[in-house]
């Protein structure tokens, strides 16, 4: 009953909220829109949460009652954008802004245009390599951190790495800018060591973006790759070690497979969001570097063609749903073995 | 099959096993028992290969295995906890170390599913550990470590994690499994009764050293050190003089002594320890008798009182009990006992001004009763 109210409640929220919206830009069509969508998801979740009610528990033995402030957020502001998304990608671009709207696949063609395909594979490359840094950088800071930091001090180093995390990732960014100059400390240091004879020009370059993208994500993979290494029994390392397996065996035997979840919630936290990154190519790479991103933020903001910046950040999202499935798909194989 | 000589760890400055020497029979059933940091697991963990010592030298089958890393040692090993890997399924389980050996993956499976029957483990192949119950993870611990065949099987307290009566049965199958397979078992426990139970021989630990290495009966009944004494078995201690082959007690009770642990004049003031079953007693008939009940209990079979006697040390005491038997058994606190002791029971520990090898460390009467 509870749930029913809420869900209930929160189509009402939703319903006035959107229909506000909708007369600034796009008028009633796609208020109406908003409402089919919205519509069943609320139903559709007041009705579980009704039935969950009746039991009281969902399997996992919480109320699933909880769950109904983030549900109905996540309702109102992801899924009913989403479905603004939808609606804008198959409508028809009038320029300057304007849109009418329809069942119009040619955003989606354009969006398949080598230019941006180029783009994509560009941006796939960013992604990849900055999470194979992340992972090479990242997974032994955790493995360190959960097995041989001093226990007492595994907290000031988990602090110290969130510390950043308390400045705006703008200003981060920025002060990337003063790391990154030739005449700042890095490049002339590695003169003065000799590693390089002239300035390190490494600012405005894909360098200095892929170094600003493999910094910001650091911790989101750390953190969770630790979580699941600091749950790890290493007793199990000697045991794998007793019936002979070398170090290198056991690593891959026995730590690597426990650690899959944590690792791929790690590598997913910041692959998903490196696809999408606007800001650092912006900065360090000085609008030299062009990312799917940048693609997107300019047919929105700059070119004003709504259609087709929909239409690409759709493509985008489907290309990126694939490696969801496959995060879905190996943590809830992870699960089974934690609950096994 | 392995020996340890003047083998010595240290963690820092403390040294957790202190020039040890020790030799374990091929085919042994051997015991390592001490109280917690007495350096047993520190032992094992050396013979298994996961600390090196600082100094000395182990054998294993007659080779020098210093240095040998543990996954080259035939030596393998029952972890406390099991240590089982939880995504891998039983029989995979078993069959890891077979794996690493490159056995191939239908012989290991067999060799699995035989070693999982050994132990009487079947029909739970595909479970995983989390599903099976601590005694069947204990099975499977033991399959995985004797699938490979060891020379030597190290056991780190391996029924710690059960309870009492699954204990008891695990107990009985782990001798009868040591007996099947031939193989040399050292075991770590702190659990004096485990290790009487089980062990062909018993390494008493304290310190980094060895207090006594003995047959059960042996160090039950001739300890070499008070700590030995006071370690295994219940004893209780009294204050007395030395008169003879006999201490005089202050109440005039005299106890027969047996071994002496040290040396002592006649009348020097000297502390005797004593068994429960170092005497018979029964209610004090027409007189205040020659000791007074502290406490009495049934315990089934047995019966046991806390006697109080020379000068008011208590001193704990069973018989067996004759089945109905309600006389004695209505003993109450401040009733008088006739106590009388058997022949040569009296363990002389320690006598006033001469130096005692080790603290005796005995549980007090009442840590006993309560």
């Amino acid at each position: 009953m509870v749930g029913g109210a809420i869900g209930l409640a929160g189509v009402a929220v939703a319903a006035a909220l959107y229909t506000q919206l909708g007369s600034l830009v796009t008028a009633l069509p796609g208020a109406a829109l908003l409402i089919c969508v919205a519509l069943p998801v609320f139903v559709g979740g007041g009705l579980l949460l009704q039935r969950a009610g009746v039991t009281g528990r969902s399997p996992g033995g919480y109320p699933l009652t909880l769950l109904a402030p983030s549900l109905a957020y996540y309702a109102a502001f992801f899924l009913v954008p989403l479905a603004f998304l939808v609606a804008f990608s198959v409508a028809t671009p009038l320029g300057y802004g304007g849109v009418s709207y329809g069942f119009d696949l040619g955003n989606f063609s354009q969006a398949f245009d080598p230019i941006y395909l180029r783009v994509f594979t560009r941006t796939l490359r960013f992604a990849a390599i900055g999470t194979l840094l992340v992972i090479l950088v990242g997974f032994p800071m955790a493995y360190w951190l959960a097995r041989y930091a001093p226990a007492k001090r595994k907290n000031l180093f988990l602090g110290l790495m969130i510390v950043p995390f308390w400045t705006s990732f703008l200003i981060r960014t920025y002060s990337f800018l003063i790391v990154l100059d030739p005449h700042f400390v890095l490049s002339r240091g590695l003169e003065d060591v000799g590693l390089i004879d002239k300035p390190l020009h490494l600012l405005y370059t894909n360098t200095a973006v892929q170094i600003g993208i493999v910094y910001n994500y650091l911790p989101l993979f750390v953190l969770p790759v630790y979580a699941s290494l600091d749950r790890l029994d290493w007793k199990l390392l000697d045991a794998a070690n007793d019936l002979g397996s070398s170090a290198f065996a056991a690593m891959r035997q026995v730590t690597l497979p426990l650690a899959i979840p944590g690792l791929a919630t790690g590598t997913l936290l910041v692959f998903i969001p490196m696809m999408g990154e606007y800001v650092i190519p912006q900065i360090l790479g000085g609008g030299r570097v062009d990312l799917m991103g940048n693609i997107i933020q300019r047919a929105f903001l700059e070119q004003q063609n709504y259609p087709l910046g929909a239409a690409i950040a759709m493509v985008l999202m489907a290309a990126l749903s694939l490696f969801l499935i496959l995060y879905i798909w190996l943590s809830t194989r992870a699960t089974e073995v934690g609950d096994a | 099959m392995v020996s340890l000589r003047g083998v010595t760890k240290r963690f820092e400055d403390v040294a957790a096993v202190d020039r040890l020497d020790l030799d374990i029979r091929d085919g042994e059933f051997l015991a390592l028992l001490g109280p917690s940091g007495c350096g047993k697991t520190t032992t094992l963990r050396m013979i298994a290969g996961f600390e090196q010592p600082t100094e000395g030298e182990i054998f294993i089958g007659g080779s020098p295995v210093v240095g040998v890393p543990a996954h080259k040692r035939e030596v393998n090993t029952v972890f406390q906890q099991y240590a089982l890997f939880p995504h891998l399924d039983i029989l995979d389980n078993v069959a890891y170390g077979l794996k690493q050996r490159g056995v191939g993956r239908k012989e290991r499976r067999g060799l699995a599913a035989e070693a999982l029957k050994l132990v009487h483990l079947v029909g739970r192949d595909h479970a995983r550990p989390a599903q099976l119950s601590g005694g069947m993870q204990q099975r499977v611990a033991l399959a995985r470590a004797l699938v490979l065949k060891p020379k030597v099987l190290l056991l780190d307290e391996p029924l710690g994690a059960l309870d009492q009566k699954l204990r008891k049965a695990m107990q009985i199958e782990l001798k009868r499994l040591q007996a099947d397979v031939g193989i040399t078992f050292i075991f770590v426990t702190h659990d004096q009764e485990e290790a009487l139970a089980m062990a062909d021989r018993i390494a008493v630990m304290d310190a980094g050293r060895i207090e006594q290495l003995a047959p059960p009966r042996e160090l039950y009944d001739e300890p070499a050190t008070p700590f030995v004494a006071g370690f295994i078995g219940d004893m209780s201690t009294v204050g007395g003089t030395l008169a003879g082959d006999a201490v005089e007690l202050s109440g005039g009770l005299r106890v027969p002594l047996g071994r002496r642990l040290v040396e002592a004049a006649n009348g020097a003031a000297v502390r005797v320890g004593l068994r429960p079953e170092c005497a018979t007693f029964r209610p004090a008939e027409g007189g205040p008798g020659n000791a007074e009940v502290a406490t009495a209990m049934v315990l089934g079979d047995r019966l046991q009182v806390l006697a109080r006697m020379g000068d008011g040390d208590e001193v704990l005491l069973r018989q067996p009990r004759a089945h109905g038997d309600a006389a004695v058994a209505a003993l109450r606190p401040g009733d008088g006992l006739s106590v009388e002791f058997h022949p040569e029971v009296g363990l002389l520990l320690e006598c006033a001004g001469a130096a005692t090898a080790a603290p005796v460390v005995a549980p007090t009467p009442q840590e006993v009763a309560s």
